[in-house]
């Protein structure tokens, strides 16, 4: 296999998983799929790394691996098992029309950014849409799932699709902010599961949109 | 080292806290390092205004004036919030809301807010930069939740998961701008760096440049608050303890807008200034629009102050959008009189709401006969923020007004106005319902103790004496301005 069929197949992986994520309702398979999702980013990290013989992105690759494919989902799973609802039983765009919807979004990231690949100039670069699709569909998910944990999942799929777009059109961030910026993502994650759990004892098994205290 | 020392001021503040909770003066270790770091920040500025920026910490911290004015804000703010929260404490101790271990958890994190902040302002790096400001969303989201009702618990959900997707939408802006940087010929260490990125601003990519813009005002847009991106600050603002309203609202705002500020001045270079101006004019009217809107028949008088928040940051994006010299200082004069004077009125709101155990205007009448202490700081306070002189937000107003007129923005200014008197009116009408009439209770209420009030009263005299002497400012400003405007 070529380095660019792998790559290309790394990143597919990547959208693959956030479609998947519109198709499941069952949290723990959704923290599965994020697992593999997070995986196959940090083989795209790798695959870059070794390809350019780039010490700092293999680390990066590295930190991604341990932390999007192994440390957040076991996080997630500690929280989201813990719940006694582990279904999205209702969410506000049903699942049909949920993978109508990706099928437009990525259609419309690969006539957006479409432009910032053909800037990039290489055969990874030209990827760059897979990442942004995998962005907006992490959007998607966010606005209509209405489970905690489905929108942390969310969030997680938008910042991975950012990821992605970083290292195949610049090879990623330098590795100092890489790490900045990791450190940033796991504590956001930690802070939302804690909250996650006080709106389980405040409101006792809540869905987001009953969240309707403050208003004008 | 000097930037290191005073990057990690407030911090040894926060470990301190953590070390002795229970010492007689715990609630001091935190005014007592924020007011540090106002200090070296003042000290700070006289010395890049009077020499070069400052570099720290291996390259990674740097101090122009532009940094260092907003050392000095942050300081400021961060001085008075942790001051008065010694106070919103011992009222909360008194009501039985929390246990000591949460008290100490308050000060460890309001320290840490304030950290994160200063590393915004002073990191090198636009990269850092994001990282920090991603910081400050993680660290107050308990700070805005820490009442624990439903409404707070919310208020923070809304908060963490709206300015985390807004971030996360600016550091797709990063990258574009890395991106553009290296394929500009920059070394990938440094690319992100504002003095590499300014002096290699002319031969980035346009197209590229553009949609990292547009991506970056949105994204840090959200956390600044405007709108159509706001919808996260009236909750937040309104939930959190007093002390920390008067933090986000006087200056996380800036600090996010800060970060719109350097990195527009890059894009002037590349783009020309036509590009960048339009942007903000939209995103500054449009939230002027909808704080005017939801002003009107406003209920609650934290979320009044809110608005009004959204309203300032719309101003300041107006002011912004002209961009000349002249309207960049009149910004950072904005920003310094608009935190001071927000925080002075949220931190009294918050004595009020201790007082009289409610938060809507309606329930809040004859302050003025009933608590003249507290009563007359909101009026005077409102009537800083409202623009009227002597106080600073008055000039800074008027100044950013004719900036607009001399760069061709007449139409907007003239809205802008329009939309400013109808948000006077709103605001008056509400305060002569919460300050005026006679008491119907007989004796008054005992003030509060002068250590509470001094901080107020002295945080509106300095809105009141910059506003009428510019002088220990205008070299600062200038300096400060000429940074994004070369």
């Amino acid at each position: 296999m070529t380095f660019s069929s792998a790559l290309t197949l790394a990143a597919g992986a990547v959208l693959v998983c956030a479609v998947i994520v519109l198709w499941l309702t069952s949290v723990h398979a959704v923290i599965r799929v994020v697992a593999v999702q997070g995986m196959a980013l940090g083989t795209v990290a790798m695959l870059l790394g070794v390809y350019q013989h780039d010490i700092g992105l293999m680390a990066t690759a590295a930190v991604v691996l341990l932390l999007k494919g192994v440390a957040i989902p076991f996080l997630l799973g500690r929280a989201g098992g813990k719940s006694p609802a582990t279904r999205e039983t209702r969410p506000l765009v049903n699942v049909p029309a949920s993978l109508v919807t990706s099928a437009i979004l990525i259609v419309v990231a690969f006539l957006t950014a479409r432009g910032i690949g053909r800037f990039v100039g290489t055969s990874a670069g030209a990827l760059v849409p897979v990442g942004v699709a995998t962005l907006l569909i992490g959007f998607f998910v966010l606005v209509t799932r209405r489970r905690p944990v489905f929108q942390i999942v969310g969030l997680l799929m938008v910042d991975n699709g950012i990821a992605l777009v970083a290292f195949l059109s610049t090879a990623g961030v330098p590795f100092l902010i890489e790490l900045g910026v990791s450190l940033d993502i796991l504590l956001g994650v930690v802070v939302l599961m804690v909250l996650t759990r006080r709106l389980r004892t405040e409101f006792d098994d809540v869905d987001l949109d009953e969240l309707q205290e403050l208003h004008d | 080292m000097f930037l290191l020392f005073l990057l990690l001021l407030p911090l040894l503040g926060g470990a301190a806290i953590a070390a002795a909770p229970k010492h007689p003066l715990v609630g001091w270790f935190g005014v007592v390092t924020n007011g540090g770091a106002l200090i070296l920040g003042i000290i700070l500025a006289v010395r890049v205004v009077r020499t070069a920026p400052l570099t720290g910490a291996w390259g990674i911290l740097r101090a122009d004036a532009l940094s260092a004015f907003m050392v000095v804000v942050i300081g400021a703010v961060a001085f008075l919030a942790s001051w008065l929260g010694i106070h919103t404490m011992a009222l909360d101790r008194h009501d039985g809301h929390f246990t000591p271990g949460r008290a100490t958890g308050y000060g460890v994190l309001v320290q840490a807010f304030v950290g994160t902040m200063l590393l915004a302002v002073l990191a090198a790096n636009l990269g850092v930069l994001w990282v920090a400001v991603e910081a400050t969303t993680i660290v107050t989201t308990f700070l805005v939740g820490y009442r624990r009702t439903k409404g707070s618990l919310e208020a923070s959900w809304k908060y963490l998961v709206i300015c985390s997707v807004g971030i996360a939408l600016a550091f797709l802006g990063t990258v574009l701008v890395y991106l553009a940087a290296l394929h500009a010929g920059g070394h990938s260490a440094h690319a992100l760096d504002w003095t590499s990125l300014m002096a290699n601003a002319r031969h980035l990519d346009p197209s590229v440049m553009r949609l990292a813009f547009a991506l970056l005002v949105l994204g840090y847009g959200t956390k600044v608050g405007l709108a159509p991106m706001h919808s996260w600050l009236p909750d937040a603002h309104s939930q959190a303890p007093a002390p920390v309203s008067a933090l986000m609202s006087g200056v996380l705002l800036t600090v996010a807008f800060y970060a719109i500020l350097r990195f527009k001045a890059v894009v002037d270079l590349t783009l020309g200034p036509a590009y960048p101006r339009t942007l903000l004019v939209i995103v500054g009217l449009l939230s002027l629009a909808v704080a005017a809107s939801l002003l009107i028949a406003q209920r609650d008088y934290k979320r009044m102050l809110a608005y009004s928040s959204i309203e300032h940051m719309g101003l300041i994006a107006l002011g912004a959008a002209a961009g000349i010299r002249l309207a960049i200082a009149a910004v950072l004069l904005q920003i310094l009189g608009h935190g001071l004077t927000k925080t002075v009125l949220f931190l009294t709101s918050g004595e009020i709401m201790a007082e009289e155990g409610t938060s809507q205007i309606d329930d809040v009448r004859t302050l003025l006969a009933r608590r003249p202490v507290l009563g007359g700081l909101f009026g005077v306070g409102l009537v800083a923020l409202l623009g009227l002189p002597p106080f600073s937000l008055f000039s800074s107003e008027l100044l950013m007004t004719r900036a607009e007129f001399q760069v061709g923005l007449g139409w907007v200014a003239v809205v802008a106005v329009g939309l400013m008197v109808v948000i006077f009116v709103a605001v008056v009408g509400h305060a002569r319902h919460m300050l005026m009439g006679p008491s119907d209770v007989s004796g008054t209420t005992p003030p509060p103790p002068r250590w509470v009030a001094a901080p107020l009263v002295g945080g509106l005299a300095i809105c009141g004496f910059i506003g009428v002497f510019a002088w220990p400012l205008s070299g600062l400003l200038q300096a400060a301005a000429r940074v994004v405007t070369p």
